[in-house]
C-alpha cells in the first residue's frame, strides 16, 4: 500500500489542510482588531467655481478646489495580515437635491514596509471635487475624513475611518478664495 | 458546466486604450465536482495504482446503486452549498475570481472574493463593489470614489480602478455617467489569494478541465468505499 503515490498524495493533502489551518489562523487572529488611529487634516484654502463638469454629466456644476494637510501615523495598523492600506480623504455633505453626498478627493496606497508616517503639507486634490449640482456654494457643512480600507494577505477587507475629521463651511460666492 | 466559462478567455484580454483592463471577476462554477479540489484529487491519486474495473467487477447490483447514488450526493450537495451561499450573502455570484489586473497591488489575477450583497446595507464611498454593466457579460471588481444619494434611498455612484488613472465612464454603457443599486452584484467582503488560479487553468485549457472532470467522476464512481 506504501507506494510512492500513495505517499504523494497524503503529504500533498496534508500539507494542503496544514496551509488552510494557517491561514484561517491569519484571518481570525487579525479579524476582529480595531484599526482606528488618530487623524489630523487641516485645509488651508478652499477656492469654488461653478463650470460644466467635464468628467461626465456635462452640467454647470459647482466645482471645490481644496489646499490641505494631513498628519497620521499608520504604523498600530499594520501587523502579519496586512498587505495594503488604501487610505482615502473623503468629503461628506448634504444639499438640497441628495441628503448624503460622498466625494473622494484624494487616495493613496501605502503597502507593507513603505512608509506608515503621513506628513503631507499643501496638497491639492487628486481627484475633481465636483458636485451633483450647485450644492457647495455657501455649504456650511462640509466634512472630510480620512479613512482606510485594510486589504489583508487573507481575510476581510474592512472599511475604517480615522478618528479626527474636520467640517469646514464652502464660500458664499464663486472665485474668492477663503483661507482658514 | 456553464457556458458562461467559455467566453471569459477572450474578453478578459481585450486591451483598453485609456487605462488598464478592467478588473474583470468571474463565477465559480455553480455545481459538480471542481468545488471539491481536495478529496477530487485524493480520490483521483488513490486509483491510479490499482487496476481501473477490479472494484466494478467485483460489486453486486446493490453496490452499484450505492455508488451512483453517492455520487448524486456529492454533486447535488456542491450545488446545495453554492445556492445556500447565494441566499445567506444575497449576492447571485457569492465568490468571484479576479480576472485582471486594474486593481492591483491589492488583487491580482487568480484571487478569490467573497461578496455579500445585503439591500440594507447602504453603499459607500472606499467600497470595493463588483457590478455588471450593460453591453457587457462579465462584472467587474473596482472601488466606489463618488456617492449621492437622495433622501428616498436613491443611490448614483461612480466607481474607479485602484490601478487605473481614470475612472470607469469610459467602462460603462455610451452616455452612462453612474451606477445604480441595481448594477450591484455584491460588496467585497473576503479575499483569499491566489485560490482562484484552479478554475482561471481549467478555463484557458478546457480540455484539461472536462479530463479532470471525467477522470475524477470515474472514479468516484467505479472505486468501491473502504
Amino acid at each position: 500500500m506504501n507506494t510512492v503515490l500513495s505517499r504523494a498524495n497524503s503529504l500533498f493533502a496534508f500539507s494542503l489542510s496544514v496551509m488552510a489551518a494557517l491561514t484561517f489562523g491569519c484571518f481570525i487572529t487579525t479579524a476582529f482588531k480595531d484599526r482606528v488611529v488618530p487623524v489630523n487634516i487641516h485645509v488651508s484654502r478652499v477656492t469654488l467655481e461653478n463650470v460644466e463638469d467635464f468628467t461626465g454629466p456635462r452640467e454647470k456644476s459647482d466645482l471645490g478646489f481644496l489646499i490641505f494637510d494631513i498628519n497620521a501615523d499608520l504604523q498600530p495598523i499594520f501587523d502579519w495580515n496586512v498587505k495594503q492600506l488604501f487610505i482615502y480623504l473623503s468629503a461628506e455633505y448634504s444639499t438640497k437635491s441628495n441628503a448624503l453626498n460622498q466625494v473622494v478627493l484624494w487616495d493613496k496606497i501605502i503597502l507593507r514596509g513603505d512608509n506608515p508616517k503621513l506628513s503631507l503639507k499643501e496638497m491639492k486634490s487628486k481627484y475633481f471635487f465636483f458636485d451633483d449640482g450647485n450644492g457647495l456654494k455657501g455649504n456650511r457643512n462640509i466634512t472630510l475624513t480620512l479613512s482606510w480600507n485594510v486589504v489583508p494577505n487573507a481575510g476581510i477587507l474592512p472599511l475604517v475611518t480615522g478618528s479626527g475629521h474636520i467640517s469646514i463651511p464652502f464660500p458664499e460666492t464663486y472665485k474668492t478664495p477663503m483661507s482658514y | 458546466m456553464n457556458e458562461y466559462h467559455m467566453e471569459q478567455g477572450e474578453q478578459g484580454r481585450r486591451c483598453w486604450q485609456r487605462q488598464a483592463p478592467p478588473l474583470l471577476c468571474q463565477q465559480l462554477p455553480d455545481s459538480g465536482s471542481s468545488c471539491h479540489p481536495t478529496p477530487g484529487s485524493a480520490i483521483l491519486m488513490q486509483s491510479l495504482e490499482m487496476d481501473l474495473f477490479g472494484d466494478l467487477r467485483r460489486m453486486n447490483k446493490r453496490q452499484l446503486y450505492y455508488q451512483v447514488l453517492n455520487f448524486a450526493m456529492i454533486v447535488s450537495s456542491a450545488l446545495m452549498i453554492w445556492k445556500g451561499l447565494i441566499v445567506v450573502t444575497g449576492s447571485e455570484s457569492p465568490i468571484v475570481v479576479v480576472l485582471s489586473g486594474s486593481m492591483e497591488p491589492a488583487f491580482h489575477r487568480g484571487d478569490l472574493l467573497f461578496l455579500t450583497n445585503f439591500q440594507e446595507d447602504p453603499i459607500r464611498a472606499g467600497e470595493i463593489v463588483v457590478f455588471k454593466v450593460e453591453g457587457r457579460d462579465i462584472p467587474i471588481v473596482h472601488r466606489v470614489i463618488k456617492v449621492h444619494e437622495k433622501e428616498n434611498g436613491d443611490i448614483k455612484f461612480l466607481t474607479k480602478g485602484d490601478n487605473n488613472e481614470v475612472d470607469d465612464r469610459g467602462l460603462y454603457k455610451e452616455g452612462q455617467n453612474w451606477l445604480e443599486k441595481k448594477d450591484v452584484v455584491g460588496r467585497a467582503r473576503g479575499f483569499l489569494p491566489y485560490v482562484g488560479m484552479v478554475t482561471i487553468v481549467m478555463n484557458d485549457y478546457p480540455k484539461f478541465k472536462y479530463a479532470v472532470l471525467a477522470i475524477m467522476g470515474a472514479f468516484v464512481l467505479l472505486k468501491r468505499e473502504s
